[in-house]
């Protein structure tokens, strides 16, 4: 009944940019709104605008999606501005990812800046970042990609180091930045490569010329530079470095964000790039990089698992525990075949960065949630949190083993579905390193729930006030996370519909 | 739809009981759970169904929807009930409600959340009592865990953060050890499955529609699934040597978490045994009838030596309930009517028994505030009634006649003499019943020391009759122990009915 209307007429194609476009103009909104009402209560005016915003292109990108627009029923892909950008049904799932944890991060800051100055400036910074982020999930070209890139990636380097007087959020924000401006250098240089040997950023082209056996070499080379710069965008090994420090200082909703949302978009445009500009089948020998993504998804997963066990501060352990949920989502590319079911695996890993939207934002809201509180960093500090505030420590419960993948919450599904997708693919090996770092992982996350439920408090503390947004972003995320699971089926079928049109 | 309901109910009436006030959280949650207990004896009087619910029988108050599509295998939400799992659903329901009442003594603080978590668990043990399909089944399986993590670790005794990481550690790597053997032999049915519901691959697996699967040919991979899958749920039964995590869990659990613990959920593992292992590869469990009816007779003979050597009321308790469960597995690998049929005649009456003896072992130290044989003697004289449903409750738990337990350990020896699946099947049969001369005398020298004799007692708790609503609940256990044990036939017929498809065809 939702076809109707956009497949009568595939009405003009930049609307499809909509959701992108309505993410930019929210931000816009807000530096506005910021020059004429400079009072106290603009905080809650500015909270409900991004987080409105976001969710109005929540449902733009869902209705696009459940229209068709941009899918195969409604006549394929919708190209712009000479194949600049391209609007289908990854770029819009993708967008569904950045929209809905955009929202949750607005709500939940509406509390954690009530004490600050520059609000109007944070939200907007958020926002424009999301822009960037759902441009990214549509770029079809290697400029658009270097460009959208930097336009995720610069606000982020702002917000990272937002609490000025704070010494650890300058010290990440600098680490991010320094670590970014390498990568991107480093990506900049690799689309050189790639653009000398093909003739074209433009990723169709470039599929189409990859094929130059003289210059394999240098294409080589090019495509691992490349790689690089996803690395560092996706918090991989080996540019993982600047993770565990700019989450730990970053205020918590901006952790949040870079980890949820900004690690999917670079899954997105890592997709597409590989997928779409060097095709399986048509490369030279040599330039294979499926087998550098499987070594660096097992890498990635088990350093990321063995560092988050060690830790002794929950937001450092999930900010390692991010770094292993990048190498399970890595799988999507690492188990990638000529001929494959290639469309199934892609899909798993993107559906599971979906959950892991919900999961992982729900555990770092409740650590701005904590920190709102006063409520110490480590292990210990937790003790006793369920006494104190039930509600939310079930909601963290639920992040907690939703992110191990114990049912029943969503991530157990997704990890299912992302492990069988490889096995069905012929990479079982790569699925039981999975499953071992899975289980493993129940270990560290397991230590917050016990903390929380089972230790009695190691000190006084009290707890004077429940703030709404947070609690509301909290309660959603868990929500989200338990859902999930019964409603695992829509997601997944439509992730691996989507996917499977890009091969 | 009377499953969803029963299910549904449950859930929400742990939702309310969480948010309510803890002054009101003990008698809310009893009279809840009231509810599923009524559904569960009406979906009894209804039961109508006939056969085995995974070797085509008829299936009672079904459901079958798709859930969600993954790479040619679909998952569906696919309950339903038979013979072997409807008095499940019975017990699970009962226990519970009498459970709860038997908490409102000891348990104190965060009663909510603790009355909560009690029908957290119960909503997800009916799940795995009907889910007919390997997914909805396994996310109730590992869901149960959870709520029973919680409830050793925040009510249990002193030692009680080792005894709860240790419980879900191990039944978590038992878990993943199952879920793996059972992926691969899925896997390894190839097209011959379209979807995981358990009937269609219970059927394909005795058809012999099993191929190769990681470069294991299908005999072996069908050993090794048999393995893992019997590893796995031999934990939760749990079987010597795997036992060791249950007396430190059971010590330290509050003791209506104990009574759920050793009435239930070790009936998940002997029911998952007989679903899985016994019903869809009786090949195999038939040509490994040596090591596991060894494993089931030493269970018997060993657990039951451990508890004579304990001085903790609840830890012998606990080791005969190893005991308990190794006639179960010596009854499933029989292969008889009145083998398999008996050992899940017994996975009840060890349910209402030894939930008997927790919780009247709990009567006595809400009193005593002890539980060591050697501090008290004489009880008797100051709590004839708890003293007498204990004697009675051991008597079942010797197996005296026309109580539940006689039924099932008679109905289980009779079937594994008879048996025909190994010569020695009989030589196994008498080693076993070594344990009841074994189990009557501990129980009769604990109750000597404890309950009879000159009274005396070191503690500083005056000794009087326990209040009424501790001692209904025994009451009640006991008066259904009787029943059962003088008309097993309202169980035992549709027990023998579900079982009799297992015992033929299937490379037996």
């Amino acid at each position: 009944m939702f076809d109707l209307a956009l497949q009568a007429e595939p009405a003009a194609t930049w609307t499809a940019l909509a959701p992108a476009i309505l993410l930019g103009l929210t931000g816009l909104v807000l530096l506005g709104i910021d020059t004429i009402r400079t009072d106290e209560a603009s905080n809650a005016l500015l909270a409900a605008v991004s987080a409105g915003g976001s969710l109005l292109a929540f449902g733009t990108a869902a209705w696009f999606l459940v229209a068709g627009t941009g899918q195969e029923r409604t006549g394929g892909a919708i190209s712009l501005y000479g194949d600049a950008l391209v609007v289908d049904g990854m770029s819009l799932f993708f967008t569904l990812i950045f929209t809905i944890v955009t929202a949750m991060v607005a709500v939940a800051s509406y509390d954690y800046l009530r004490d600050h100055e520059y609000r109007a400036e944070f939200y907007s910074l958020v926002l424009f970042a999301a822009t960037g982020m759902t441009l990214l999930s549509m770029a079809n070209s290697l400029a658009t990609v270097f460009v959208s890139l930097e336009l995720a990636s610069l606000p982020s380097y702002a917000l990272v180091a937002f609490l000025k007087n704070d010494k650890g959020s300058v010290e990440a924000g600098l680490k991010y930045f320094l670590i970014g401006a390498v990568s991107s250098a480093v990506f900049a240089f690799g689309i050189s490569l790639v653009y000398a040997v093909t003739g074209s950023l433009v990723l169709g082209d470039v599929a189409a010329a990859v094929n130059a056996p003289e210059m394999a070499g240098v294409l080589g080379i090019g495509v691992l530079m490349m790689i690089g710069g996803f690395a560092f965008k996706t918090a991989s090994v080996p540019f993982h470095f600047w993770a565990p420090e700019a989450y730990e200082g970053a205020p918590a909703p901006i952790s949040a964000f870079l980890s949820s949302a900004s690690k999917a978009a670079g899954f997105a445009v890592a997709f597409r790039v590989f997928v779409e500009a060097f095709p399986l089948g048509a490369l030279p020998a040599g330039v294979d990089w499926v087998i550098a993504f499987q070594v660096l998804a097992v890498v990635t997963m088990t350093l990321g698992n063995f560092a988050a066990a060690t830790q002794e501060k929950v937001k450092r352990m999930l900010a390692y525990s991010s770094i292993g949920h990048a190498g399970y989502a890595l799988i999507g590319l690492a188990a990638l075949t000529a001929g494959g079911p290639n469309g199934d695996v892609l899909g798993a890993s993107m559906a599971h960065l979906l959950v892991y939207g919900f999961m992982n934002t729900g555990a770092f809201l409740f650590i701005a949630l904590v920190e709102h509180w006063g409520v110490g960093r480590t292990f210990e500090d937790y003790n006793g949190l369920a006494s104190t505030a039930p509600i939310a420590a079930v909601a963290m419960t639920v992040f907690m083993f939703s992110l191990a993948g114990l049912p029943p919450f969503g991530g157990f599904l997704s990890k299912y579905a992302l492990f069988y997708s490889a096995i069905e693919a012929g990479f079982w090996w790569l699925a039981a390193v999975g499953a071992i770092n899975s289980a493993l992982s129940l270990f560290y996350y397991s230590r917050v729930v016990k903390a929380m439920w089972i230790e009695s408090p190691s000190g006084d503390f009290e707890i004077q006030s429940r703030p709404v947004g947070l609690y509301a972003a909290v309660i959603f995320a868990g929500l989200g996370t338990l859902l999930l699971l019964p409603a695992f089926g829509p997601v997944i079928e439509t992730a691996q519909t989507v996917a499977a049109t890009l091969f | 739809m009377i499953i969803e309901a029963l299910i549904g109910v449950t859930f929400l009436a742990a939702l309310v009981v969480f948010v309510a006030p803890d002054e009101y959280a003990g008698k809310l949650a009893a009279a809840l759970s009231a509810l599923p207990v009524l559904g569960s004896l009406w979906m009894w009087a209804q039961y109508d169904a006939s056969g085995n619910a995974l070797l085509g029988g008829s299936i009672a108050f079904e459901t079958d929807i798709v859930w969600l599509t993954l790479g040619g295998l679909d998952l569906h939400w696919f309950v339903g009930v038979d013979g072997i799992s409807l008095p499940l659903v019975v017990l699970t329901t009962i226990l519970t409600t009498l459970a709860i009442v038997s908490a409102w003594t000891p348990i104190s603080n965060r009663e909510s959340q603790f009355y909560g978590l009690m029908l957290f668990m119960e909503a997800n043990l009916l799940g795995v009592f009907t889910a007919l399909d390997f997914f909805a089944w396994f996310v109730f399986w590992e869901a149960v865990l959870v709520p029973m993590y919680f409830l050793i670790g925040v009510w249990g005794g002193p030692n009680r953060r080792y005894a709860a990481i240790k419980f879900f550690v191990y039944t978590n790597v038992a878990s993943l050890v199952m879920f793996i053997g059972f992926i691969a032999l899925v896997f390894g049915l190839g097209d011959s499955v379209s979807s995981m519901r358990l009937p269609e691959i219970a059927q394909a697996l005795r058809a012999g529609a099993l191929g190769g699967f990681a470069g294991l040919d299908a005999a072996t991979l069908k050993t090794v699934a048999f393995v893992a899958t019997f590893l796995g749920f031999a934990v939760k039964v749990p079987v010597a040597p795997l036992h060791t995590w249950l007396p430190d869990a059971h010590v330290e659990a509050p003791t209506p978490v104990s009574v759920m613990l050793a009435g239930v959920l070790l009936k998940m593992g002997t029911y998952a045994l007989l679903r899985f292992n016994f019903t869809m590869m009786p090949d195999v469990a038939t040509a490994l009838v040596v090591p596991i009816a060894g494993i089931a007779v030493i269970s018997v003979i060993y657990g039951a030596m451990l508890a004579l050597a304990q001085q903790d009321l609840k830890r012998i308790v606990a080791y005969s309930s190893v005991s308990s469960m190794g006639y179960v597995i010596l009854g499933l690998v029989a292969y008889t009517t009145y083998g398999v049929g008996g050992a899940t005649f017994q996975m009840i009456a060890h349910g209402l028994i030894s939930g008997l003896m927790f919780m009247a072992v709990g009567v006595i130290y809400n009193t005593t505030h002890t539980r060591m044989v050697g501090d008290m003697s004489g009880i008797a004289d100051r709590m004839p009634v708890t003293a007498g449903i204990f004697v009675a409750g051991a008597f079942g738990y010797m197996g005296l006649p026309l109580m539940a337990g006689f039924a099932g350990e008679f109905f289980i020896f009779k079937g594994s003499f008879a048996s025909t699946v190994h010569s020695a099947m009989p030589l196994f049969t008498a080693a076993a019943m070594f344990g009841i001369v074994i189990v009557a005398g501990y129980l009769l020298f604990a109750m000597q020391r404890t309950l009879f004799g000159p009274f005396s007692f070191d503690g500083e708790y005056e000794i009087t009759n326990a209040p009424t609503h501790d001692v209904a609940p025994l009451a009640v256990l006991l008066l259904l122990v009787i029943v059962l044990g003088v008309a097993p036939d309202l169980f035992f017929g549709m027990i023998q009915d579900a079982v009799n498809p297992i015992l033929s065809g299937g490379g037996l």
